[in-house]
């Protein structure tokens, strides 16, 4: 199968198999005007199976969002066919409205403007602590 | 722009030399009441007390009260604009205006961490859930530096609901800021002390040991410090029957014990300690409230400036 190269736009590369679908709904692709093609299962010589998605639109993406889904992503931004920039992820300090904290005893829980921020605990282990509660979440819990 | 003013939410809010620094005051205030006696004149207090706790509220409020301050809040959500739904913080941002200093107790974890981004004047968690306490860690590192001279070289036992017990895991980590203390974590299997909390203990290199026996454990404490088994913690009310009664201090079980120990407890006590070990001079947890006030009166002080 082959997927044309986009002219103008971002190629999210190097995404864990099986994560494309979630990259398509916390960037919120599915509002976009512009082509978004998910390729899932690509051979990789590094990954043995990996996903990648190309969206041909220069948009502002979450990189915070997209290093907490999986910091092994590299984002490549492409102009006139030709990249001109790549960036490398990492799990971000903080993550704002992306985990939701579930201790029903949080303050979160009768407070529902109040925004749900989780701070890094652990960068091995992808633990996230509630910044009010302290409940600590881990990664997989993204779904 | 104003300096951010102090919030304690956390024990670990404030340094060792801050809590050192705290207990010095206490010491003072005990020794020269009258020199604090009006201290806070024209200094207002607020007490938000989003659920009752008359105990902490009634203690913070006679600090105040003997620093010649004055007292204004409310107690129970019901009377409060919380109940008509105004937000933890609105309700700061309000009574920022109103006050010198503000002390909150709210039954939802973290609410003090809403309450520490919104105020404008110094601000102490009095309790949020089952989370954090700090003011009660502050009157137990007090009860303990006054009974045995100093908060290093202590053996310390802990004993009854070691996985809820908040007041256990605070004192914990204030604890284990100072020097050689050893723990000896006494609870049933259900109540053991959590994992992240023993990992502390681990990190920490300390030597520590836990047991189901009170029995055992009593002849080497220099400190015991019970707790309470809390029956909204339980799911099932057959589990809380069976193991609220597990630990009755008695004076048979005291027998065996150091006649320098000194006993401690949060208090409200239900039944885990007899009555009839009010009498014995290691029972120290009534003189443990009075320790609770003068390091309240401390904090006020420190947290207004006010302790030079
Ligand atoms: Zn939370």
């Amino acid at each position: 199968m082959t997927v044309d190269g986009i002219e103008n736009g971002i190629v999210l590369d190097h995404i864990e198999a099986g994560k494309a679908m979630m990259v398509y709904k916390y960037l919120n692709l599915d509002k976009l005007d512009s082509q978004v093609a998910l390729i899932q299962n690509c051979s990789s010589r590094k990954m043995g199976k990996k996903d990648i998605v190309k969206i041909s639109e220069d948009l502002d993406i979450d990189l915070d969002v997209l290093g907490y889904i999986d910091p092994g992503i590299t984002v490549n931004y492409i102009k006139n066919g030709i990249r001109v920039d790549k960036k490398t992820l990492q799990l971000p300090e903080t993550l704002t409205n992306v985990l939701k904290c579930k201790n029903p005893r949080c303050i979160i829980s009768i407070e529902q403007e109040l925004p749900h921020v989780f701070k890094i605990v652990d960068r091995t282990k992808a633990l996230y602590r509630c910044m009010y509660c302290d409940t600590i979440v881990r990664s997989e819990e993204l779904n | 722009m104003q300096p951010t003013p102090r919030s304690i939410i956390n024990i670990l809010d404030l340094t060792v030399e801050e809590i050192d620094h705290l207990m010095d005051l206490a010491d003072d205030i005990e020794k020269n009441p009258e020199k604090y006696q009006d201290k806070c004149a024209h200094k207002q207090l607020a007490t938000l007390f989003y659920e009752p706790s008359t105990r902490t509220r009634l203690s913070f409020e006679s600090a105040m009260l003997a620093l010649g301050g004055q007292i204004l809040g409310f107690a129970g959500a019901s009377s409060s604009s919380a109940a008509k739904g105004e937000s933890v913080a609105d309700t700061i941002s309000v009574m920022s205006n109103y006050v010198d200093i503000m002390v909150m107790r709210h039954p939802k974890e973290g609410a003090p961490v809403v309450a520490s981004m919104h105020t404008t004047v110094p601000f102490i968690n009095a309790g949020d859930g089952g989370h954090f306490h700090p003011t009660q860690t502050l009157a137990d590192v007090l009860t303990i530096r006054r009974t045995r001279g100093s908060l290093s070289g202590i053996t310390l036992g802990l004993c009854g609901d070691l996985k809820f017990g908040r007041t256990v895991h605070s004192l914990i980590d204030a604890m284990l800021r100072y020097p050689d203390n050893k723990y000896i974590l006494i609870s049933p299997e259900e109540l053991k002390i959590p994992e992240y909390e023993l990992d502390k203990l681990k990190e920490a290199g300390v030597e520590f040991e836990e047991t189901t026996s009170l029995e055992e454990a009593i002849p080497k404490l220099d400190i015991l410090y019970m707790t309470r088994v809390q029956k909204e913690r339980f799911f099932n009310e057959e589990d809380y029957l069976r193991l609220k009664d597990i630990y009755i201090l008695t004076p048979e079980k005291l027998r065996n014990a150091k006649p320098d120990m000194a006993i401690l407890h949060p208090l409200p006590r239900v039944n885990e300690i007899s009555v009839a070990v009010d009498k014995d001079e290691r029972a120290k947890y009534f003189y443990q409230t009075l320790c609770g006030k003068q390091m309240r009166m401390a904090l006020i002080l420190f947290l207004l400036g006010l302790d030079k």
